[in-house]
């Protein structure tokens, strides 16, 4: 076992570090506590925020990657080295040739579970009709899965009913696990949280009520809403494929899980590089103006007046020659869909910092204008200082509102980049590949509609989760908002 | 307003000039054209000799920005660079690398987008304004409530779902339009119907929300407090007093979009096989025919800048103090 650090996963790792460092920095400073404070005191911000921590999970797991042994080739004993009662020694454990991820090792029994073709969800036979033997005839019939259903009986498979028995035992399995949750979080802020509750009951009795100050009783639902979902679908999963198999016979739910890491990687990736690129060209362009702004501005117009799949699908085809021709760069397969990957977040950052840019720019130039940056230039503090600790401050609500607000559009466009042909590779899972797919699968007699509504399902509640987080953390920061007087938004 | 305008044009043609230098850098530098000849000629085709034919055939085998060995001012322009600009200033395209006439396939196409973009674009803001407006009157109750949650679940689902799945329920299952394809005549209307309706409901989550929104920065102000004080009812104020001052940037937003219609939405075109530039382009992606690409970015590029200048007309049109500028 070998780690093996592929460019986005060290990303991904060393973005969780500066989250984690932002966290910090939050806690330490009261407006930015209040603000993050007001963001999550709602009840949607909260439910969303753990369906994206959930998809956050999956994709931390995806980001580890090892490569585990490859099977030892059996040791010949030969009849020489027993006589001469010699062993020689074993070979060096060789490493297999494609790195895998934690989830991937997790995921393991779902990928051996493979079928043959097509097969619709919850079900027990194969898609398309086949001819078979059965009892010593040949007949043409949907013949039986090799792992779905597989314990149900020959002759009389119960299968609905088989379902539903899952499904119940599931749920029951939810409701205990999340009542010893909520007994032992209910004892606990008891103990170290709430002084004004007199019992147990009165406090349960409030939080059920939704009197709480933070929004727990919705926190409890959306864990018992997912533990749920995830409860029945790792249930049924042992039994059935729960999403359908796709042509090659693998499980949806597997593609789609993996499709997460892609999904999440291009948003997150993309944001964090426009944000300092943006920061810096519009502050500097604003705070200085004259020749550099004139400059600046030139520069973004040139980039924001390409359109955008154009400049994107221009680069991307250079890109992609590029790495042809330079292939002793990349060891395998896997190296060379992160490091498109990676190329492909670098691409859609440079094309898309222009909005935030001169949003950045506009705002500098409001701002220097101010009698405290006059004062400060009085005292004769650094220019680099001033952007620093008075301008760039000032503005970081304006940046962080756009940056959650430009993550689910990447999330979008990449499955339309996909379609194009120059989103991601082919070989990596991602929603857009699926979507691709699943066109022309639809369009085939029958239908096969589980890979598009899987992709469906996992890409919308993604983007809405992250859309409505967007909208609460917008709202929290937004000062117009802030001073509005409770009227809807 | 003149001067303005002279000023403006002026900007957006240095604009275009450093945009052709940029694509020049990307397409030419990024990759050499020996790389692109051994590309379109592929496998067991290439041989020095080849490589060089499909350089000279396209002219590509002059130096890039400096001939060394002329005389003067043919220093410049004997370069690939001078040609190429020159070919893209004067929309003389010249043929692809699969050698049909560029220029000529644009003409060809540009109809075809412009029939399905224009009603597109003007129904779907026709609707989202219509929308938007009933959702301020009603601002604070459910509808409103309902309305814009209905619009943040729209605006999550990806334009991809709503092509492909319109196409099925529509076309395949329902079988009320046809699934695909283009011609001129009378049967136009039906083919264009499913590509405008879908498109049109592709966009309607995004700006029913920016409308709704302009629409409450507006009546929150001084002046419909005075309107209303005075005795105007909701209807009158919305349509005689918000509706025209949230106009302002609503149209002035919308307004830089109108000559990218000619390029055509990519999607919808490719989805519905319908002949017009946006579908161009997506074959020249696929097939790597950089000539097309190049073309297609000139042309584009052109159009934005029309429209960025037709936007900044626009605001100096309704708002004098940045005409005095």
């Amino acid at each position: 076992m070998q780690i093996e650090f592929l460019l986005i996963d060290v990303f991904l790792y060393a973005l969780l570090v500066c989250v984690g460092a932002y966290v910090l920095y939050v806690f330490k400073t009261p407006p930015l506590k209040d603000s993050w404070s007001r963001a999550f005191k709602r009840p949607i911000s909260v439910a969303s925020g753990m369906v994206l921590l959930f998809f956050l999970m999956l994709a931390l797991l995806d980001s580890i990657h090892v490569r585990p042994q490859a099977p030892s080739p059996d040791q010949p004993t030969s009849a020489a080295s027993v006589a001469k009662n010699t062993v020689s020694p074993a070979p060096a454990q060789a490493l297999g040739v494609e790195p895998k991820s934690i989830l991937d090792l997790l995921l393991k029994p779902l990928a051996d579970a493979r079928e043959r073709s097509y097969s619709a969800p919850l079900a027990m036979v194969g898609f398309k009709k086949e001819t078979f033997e059965r009892d010593g005839l040949a007949v043409r019939d949907y013949p039986r899965l090799k792992f779905g259903g597989a314990h149900l009986s020959l002759n009389s498979p119960d299968h609905v009913k088989d379902c539903w028995r899952l499904s119940v035992n599931a749920l029951i399995k939810a409701m205990g696990v999340n009542a010893l949750f909520a007994v032992v979080l209910l004892l606990m802020s008891f103990k170290f949280f709430n002084p004004k509750a007199k019992s147990l009951g009165q406090l349960a009795a409030h939080l059920m009520k939704g009197h709480a100050s933070w929004p727990i009783r919705t926190a409890l639902l959306m864990c018992f809403l997912i533990s749920l979902i995830l409860i029945w679908v790792i249930d049924l999963s042992a039994f059935y494929h729960v999403f359908g198999t796709d042509q090659t016979g693998k499980s949806v739910l597997l593609i789609a899980l993996k499709s997460v890491r892609t999904a999440l990687v291009i948003g997150t990736l993309t944001t964090l590089v426009i944000m300092p690129v943006a920061l810096i060209l519009g502050v500097v362009a604003g705070y200085f103006r004259g020749a550099v702004d004139e400059f600046i501005q030139y520069v973004y117009t040139l980039l924001a007046s390409i359109p955008d799949v154009l400049l994107i699908a221009a680069t991307v085809l250079m890109l992609q020659v590029f790495i042809d021709s330079h292939s002793g760069y990349f060891d395998s397969a896997l190296q060379r869909s992160d490091a498109r990957l990676f190329f492909l977040c670098l691409i859609l950052a440079l094309t898309s910092f222009t909005g935030l840019c001169r949003l950045v720019r506009g705002e500098t130039l409001k701002l220097r204008e101010l009698e405290y940056i006059q004062s400060a230039k009085a005292f004769g503090v650094s220019t680099p200082r001033i952007l620093l600790s008075h301008i760039a401050p000032n503005l970081m609500h304006l940046v962080l509102i756009n940056c959650v607000m430009q993550f689910s559009g990447f999330i979008l466009s990449e499955a339309v980049l996909s379609y194009v042909g120059v989103g991601v590779d082919p070989n990596t899972a991602s929603f857009g590949v699926m979507i691709n797919t699943a066109r022309d699968e639809l369009a085939a007699t029958p239908v096969v509609w589980w890979t598009l509504v899987t992709a469906f399902v996992f890409m919308f509640l993604l983007v809405i989760s992250a859309n409505l987080l967007a909208d609460a953390v917008r709202d929290a920061f937004d000062p117009k908002t802030r001073l509005s007087l409770g009227r809807s938004t | 307003m003149i001067t303005f305008l002279i000023r403006k044009l002026g900007y957006g043609l240095l604009i275009l000039m450093g945009i052709n230098l940029l694509t020049f850098v990307l397409f030419f530098k990024v990759n050499t054209p020996d790389d692109m000849a051994r590309m379109q000629l592929g496998g067991k085709r290439i041989t020095p000799e080849a490589v060089e034919k499909w350089k000279v055939e396209r002219g590509y085998d002059k130096a890039l920005f400096l001939e060394d060995k002329a005389q003067g001012l043919e220093c410049l322009t004997q370069t690939l660079f001078f040609q190429t600009s020159k070919q893209l200033f004067t929309f003389s395209f010249g043929p692809s690398d699969g050698g049909r006439d560029i220029g000529r396939e644009i003409l060809r196409r540009a109809p075809a987008s412009l029939m399905l973009a224009l009603p597109s674009f003007l129904l779907g803001m026709g609707i989202s304004i219509l929308i938007a407006l009933v959702l301020a009157f009603f601002r604070g109750s459910y509808l409103d409530f309902w309305g814009t949650i209905f619009c943040v679940v729209l605006m999550s689902i990806s334009a991809l779902f709503f092509i492909v799945a319109g196409q099925f329920l529509l076309s395949k299952v329902l079988q009320w339009l046809p699934v695909s394809g283009f011609s001129w005549g009378t049967e136009t209307w039906r083919f264009l119907c499913l590509p405008i309706v879908i498109s049109v409901l592709a966009r309607i989550g995004g700006e029913v929300r920016f409308n709704r929104s302009v629409f409450l920065e507006e009546i929150d102000k001084d002046y419909v407090r005075t309107a209303k004080a005075k005795g105007l009812s909701e209807v009158q104020v919305l349509f005689s007093h918000v509706l025209r001052n949230a106009l302002i940037p609503i149209i002035s937003a919308s307004v830089a979009v109108i000559p990218l219609l000619f390029m055509g939405s990519l999607l919808v075109e490719s989805f519905f096989s319908i002949p017009g530039l946006g579908s161009y382009l997506i074959e020249a992606i696929g097939a790597q025919d950089f000539a097309i690409v190049r073309s297609m970015v000139f042309v584009g590029s052109v159009l934005y800048i029309l429209g960025l200048i037709l936007t900044e007309l626009c605001y100096a049109w309704a708002d004098p103090r940045i005409r005095l500028q």
